[in-house]
This record gives C-alpha cells, structure tokens and sequence, in this order.
C-alpha cells in the first residue's frame, strides 16, 4: 500500500541511525567485552572487575552524594519557583539555563582557577588574614563540580511537574483541613515524584560515569570508574585495551540499568500506595 | 428568623484585578437549606463562594458564621467542603485514600476511617470502588467520589460549584436528583452555582439570581418565575415577552396600545412600566376573538409544543401553543388578567423579552457555557 510505504520512508532515516548509533555501538561492546585481543571468546575481561571494586564503590558513592545534594538544592528552589509571577519564573528558569549556555569543559576549568592553592577562594582568604585551604584535587571538589554542572537536571523535571499540578487540588486539600505543611506532605510531595524520578535518572547516569570532572577537579587523586575505562580507550600505547575497556563499560550500564528500574518500582509503588 | 441564619454575607464588596466582581453584596444563609447562586459567566457567584469557602477575602464586608466574623479565618479551618467544578480529586491516590483524605489529617482511628468511607461510598453508589485508580473512573463515578470526600468530614456546608457542569444531559438529570436525596437524608446546607436555570429552579429551596456582582432577586424558584424583579430576571429564568407599558391605573395596564386587566398595583400614574408575559401563558385563539392580532413568523417543534414567534404590530411574540400553526398565518392571541406580570423599569429595560432577534440570542447563550468552562465565573 502506498501509504504504509510512504510511513516507512518517513520513518526510514530514524530507523537507520538508531542502528548505526545506538545498536551498533552496544553490540560492539558487548562483542569487545566477550572476546580477547585475538577475537577469540572469553569471560576473562569481566574478571578485571574485582581489580576495580574499589573505584566502582567510589564512584557510586560519589554520584549518589552529588544526586542527594542536587536534589536538597533543586527541591526547593523549584518549589519556590513555581510559587512565583510569570515573569519571575522565566527570569528564573533563564538564570538556571544560562550556564548550559557555556561548553562544559570550560565551566570545569572555570572551578579549577577558583579553587587552585592560588585560586580566587584561597587568594580572597589570604587577603584577609587566614590560612588557605587545600581544595583542588580532592572528592570533595569532584563532588562539587557534579553538582554545578548536573544541578540544572534535577531543577527542571521537578519544577516543570510542580507547575503542572492542578490549584484547585492544592485548594481541595485546604478545602479538607490541610495546612500547608500538609499540603505539600500529602499532595504536592508525592504528586511531584516523577519529577524527582526523572530529576535523579538525569543527575545519577552522567555523574556515575563522568572522566572529566574527575580528572579536572580531581587531579588523579579522584580516580572514577570513568576515568578507567577512558584510559583502556585513550590511554598511553601500553594500557589501552578495548576488550577491558568494553567490559567495564557494559558492567557500568548494567548497574546503571538496573538503578533505574529499581527507581521506577519506587515510584510506581508511591503513587499505588498513596502516602498513609 | 435570624437565629437561623447559618451564614450571613454583609456588604462585601472584591475586585480583582482591576475589576470590580462584587458590589455591596448581602446574603443570607439558613441552616439546612438549598440555596442556589444562579447568574451568567462572570455575575460573581463563583466568586461568592470562594469567599464562603475562605480561598478569596473580600476587600471589604463581613463574612459571618454562627455569630462569628471569619473573614481571617484559613479554608482548612472553616466547616465548609466544596465540590469543585472539575472536581479535584487527588490522582496519585485511590478512591478510597482520596475520601479517606480529610479523616487521615483529623487523625481519626483506622477502624473509624474504613467505617466512614464504607460508608461515603454506599451514599454515593460506589461500593466495592475502594481501590479503584482515579482516572479510570468515568466523569460521573469522579464526580460521586468528589461528593463523598466533602461528606465524609461532616461539613456544616456543602459549597458546590457547577458541580454537574461536566456531565451530560441524562445523566445531570439524575445527579440533581440524587444531591437533592443527599441533601435532605443528611440535613445539610447546600450553596449551589450553577448557570442553568433549570437546575435552579428543580433542586433549590432557594434561588439567588446575580449580575454584574450584584443580587437582583432572592426568592423561592415558584417567586423567581412568578414574580420577576426586572427584565433580567425574567429572561435569564424561562421565556419571556417583556413588552413596553404604562400603568393609567391600579389593576390596569396598557401596551401594544390596548389597555389590559392585571393583579398589579401600587405604581404611580401612567409610571412607564416591563409587562412580562410567558410563552405558555399566551392562548392562540381565532382572529376576532383576539385581545392583540398577529402574523406568525416561524414555527419551530420542540416535542411537548410548539414554539411560534407571532409579529403584533413589529413586536415579536413567543408563544408555545400545542395546536400547529402556519407561518403566515393570522391569529388572535389572548392572555389572562393573571399572565399578565408588572415590573417596575430598570438598567435592563429594553435589553430582553423581544424575539424579532432571537438567533442573536443563541449566540450569547452558548457564549455563557463558553466562558463558564473557565471556571471563574
């Protein structure tokens, strides 16, 4: 039929570059991570796993810090943001957009020159009688640049969700005898959870697997799950192995998988169950 | 009589924006009574509400309960529950939390929660609908499921708010009923907004007719129709032909150059005058029996009757008459000394009652329903 036809030619050049770029890419990992340096099968590589444990805990604990400290931030900024004018918000939602504007490694390097031994932070604490403060080149700064760059992420979701939620249900919990920190427990909390969801998968994916905030603000003292499969890629002519380097990856997208789906049960279970 | 006032509205005046929606507005409400808000989009009676409920504080007046000004006092502390107009039901809970809702912030006991929704449910029909999801229900289930949460705090007040707005015909026609069983089952204080007159005038003990922010009639449904205040009222309730006279003297008017026998009195002489007379009240008779004569123009069945517009010397009659009548015709038309209603001439005089443009008519009617789906009426 030649409308059926004329649909799969619109949808042909989709269908294409799905496979070639996400399909194709997935399964040469996979294949990568199943096969030797000779192309042969194996299971070895997943064994250079236990080597990397460490690195493995750090940067989930790292990126479940950084998602914790987003959301404590963004939570409240956009429910303040929602509560405002209609200009207020737009001004606001620029504000939070504006940085985006600016390519991510120079916002990094932008960390780097505040927080150096002779960065603006420790030259302004000199200047006014104190010690410096050693603050590149440790967790914390890593952390503190996940949160900078990913913060945005966590903002928009919830505050577009908490915008969308209906006033007069706000006015119908009033109507019931809510004040208004029962308000915002039993209606606006749990009827923004999508929001948080999406806000967590947002923040969490890119912080659990980023290189360059690590080896920025992190010197090679922070050394991410991120940093090691990127050395088995782009390393020194010594290191690089892309058979390791797959199966650390595929490892990481497992693990990354099943946090989503665990984060899609919750929710799912929160807006079953209600909040009693 | 005023001991049994439950809630008074004194001089309440609000605007918003600019926009002046009530003007020295007073009301008063008895204990258990059914008392309807009826006006066109944008008339207050929404707005009237919201003041009742506590979501919006008048700019001036006083908001009375029992003996008591409330107008500082916050809607989660006011014996007042609204059924909203699009119903508001809380989508991440089930139909069982979402009654349960105002129980839980009382923190009543487990046991009296399920006992209170098993019993909210079977007021409204909806057993064995506990743990239903929000959205699969219909419109109509919603809008029961909205009743009985309202109901299940024991409100003092029922504040609804064109609650039946977004149902269709039949099934409106048997929510009326129902919330009109409801009412009486519980003796509870109902204040209904709604535009259609018809709902009015089927559940109300009490119907207040509103425009322009101010009350232009309080009064019992038969009063509203019987007895209209002024053009407004007259033509926003039913049909009518209201017709430029004069009153030469007590229990005599003149219009259409005639002078005709009525019930009225007490106006000065040859005060100029709105005669209403209802489509149903005007007797086709032959032409020489007639008091007026006319030509029909049109003739439109509408099921029970016939709807005939008849032209009396350039005025356009309606007039419902089960006997069919040509277009072009001419007949005689008689009316009763009784069908005959006086009102004294107001701001709307001249406005309604003439059919010689009554597809303009239609016009503003759907404009009404257009405007109300905004929800600020």
């Amino acid at each position: 039929m030649a409308k059926g036809l004329g649909k799969k030619l619109i949808t042909a050049p989709y269908t294409v570059w799905m496979m070639i770029f996400v399909i194709v890419p997935i399964a040469l990992v996979i294949y990568y991570a199943f096969t030797d340096s000779g192309g042969a099968f194996t299971f070895s590589n997943l064994s250079y796993i236990r080597d990397y444990s460490r690195t493995f805990l750090i940067s989930i604990e790292l990126a479940v810090i950084s998602t914790v400290i987003c959301l404590l931030l963004a939570y409240p900024l956009a429910y303040s943001m929602s509560k405002m004018s209609a200009f207020k918000q737009q001004t606001m939602i620029m504000l939070v957009m504006l940085p985006m504007w600016m390519n991510f490694l120079i916002r990094t390097y932008a960390w780097m020159t505040i927080l150096e031994g002779n960065g603006l932070i420790n030259r302004a604490v000199r200047a006014i009688g104190f010690e410096g403060f050693h603050m590149i080149n440790t967790n914390g700064a890593v952390t503190l640049g996940m949160v900078y760059n990913f913060l945005p992420y966590m903002i928009l979701p919830i505050y577009t969700v908490l915008t969308k939620i209906d006033k007069s249900t706000v006015e119908a919990a009033q109507d019931l005898g809510a004040n208004r920190f029962n308000v915002f427990k039993r209606v606006l909390l749990p009827m923004s959870i999508p929001g948080v969801i999406s806000g967590i998968t947002m923040v969490f994916v890119p912080a659990v697997s980023t290189f360059v905030i690590s080896k920025l603000l992190g010197g090679g003292k922070t050394f991410l799950i991120g940093d090691v499969i990127e050395n088995y890629f782009l390393g020194n002519t010594g290191t690089i192995n892309y058979n390791v380097g797959a199966a650390l990856s595929l490892v990481l997208m497992i693990l990354i998988l099943v946090s989503m789906t665990v984060m899609n049960k919750f929710d799912n279970g929160e807006t079953a169950g209600g909040v009693i | 009589m005023s001991d049994n006032h439950l809630i008074e509205l004194k001089n309440i005046s609000v605007s918003l924006g600019g926009e002046q929606i009530l003007k020295d507005l007073n009301l008063y409400i008895n204990d258990k009574e059914f008392i309807t808000l009826l006006g066109p989009s944008g008339c207050g009676k929404t707005t009237t509400l919201r003041i009742i409920a506590g979501f919006l504080r008048p700019d001036e007046g006083e908001v009375i309960f029992g003996n008591k000004k409330v107008n500082d006092v916050p809607p989660h502390k006011r014996q007042v529950n609204t059924i909203f107009q699009r119903y508001a039901l809380f989508p991440h809970l089930n139909v069982f939390n979402n009654i349960a809702f105002g129980l839980r912030i009382q923190k009543r006991s487990k046991e009296e929660i399920k006992d209170k929704v098993t019993e909210m449910l079977s007021l409204v029909n909806l057993k064995g609908f506990e743990e239903r999801d929000i959205n699969s229900l219909s419109g109509g289930q919603q809008q029961r499921v909205a009743i009985a949460r309202a109901l299940a705090v024991n409100p003092k007040v029922l504040l609804l708010d064109e609650p039946l707005g977004a149902l269709d015909l039949k099934l409106r026609k048997d929510m009326q009923v129902e919330l009109k069983n409801i009412q009486q089952r519980l003796g509870i204080t109902f204040i209904y907004v709604t535009h259609d007159q018809e709902e009015a005038l089927s559940m109300s003990d009490t119907v207040v007719v509103m425009d322009g922010g101010v009350i232009q009639q309080i009064g019992t449904p038969i009063d509203i129709y019987n007895e209209p205040k002024n053009a407004f009222v007259a033509d926003f309730i039913g049909e009518s032909n209201i017709i430029d006279g004069i009153m030469p003297e007590d229990y005599v008017t003149e219009f259409a150059g005639q002078r005709f026998k009525c019930l009225d009195k007490g106006f000065a002489q040859n005060e100029p005058v709105d005669v209403v007379i209802r489509p149903e009240d005007v007797d086709v008779v032959p032409l020489e029996k007639g008091m007026l004569r006319g030509e029909v123009t049109s003739v439109t069945f509408k099921g029970v009757h016939f709807e005939i517009i008849v032209d009396v010397q350039g005025f356009k009659w309606m007039i419902q008459t089960t006997d069919y009548e040509e277009v072009g015709n001419k007949i005689g038309i008689y009316v009763e000394p009784d069908a005959i209603h006086i009102m004294k001439k107001s701001k709307y005089s001249g406005l309604y009652g003439d059919y010689s443009s009554f597809s303009d008519e239609i016009d503003l009617l759907s404009d009404v329903t257009y405007e109300e789906g905004d929800g600020n009426g």
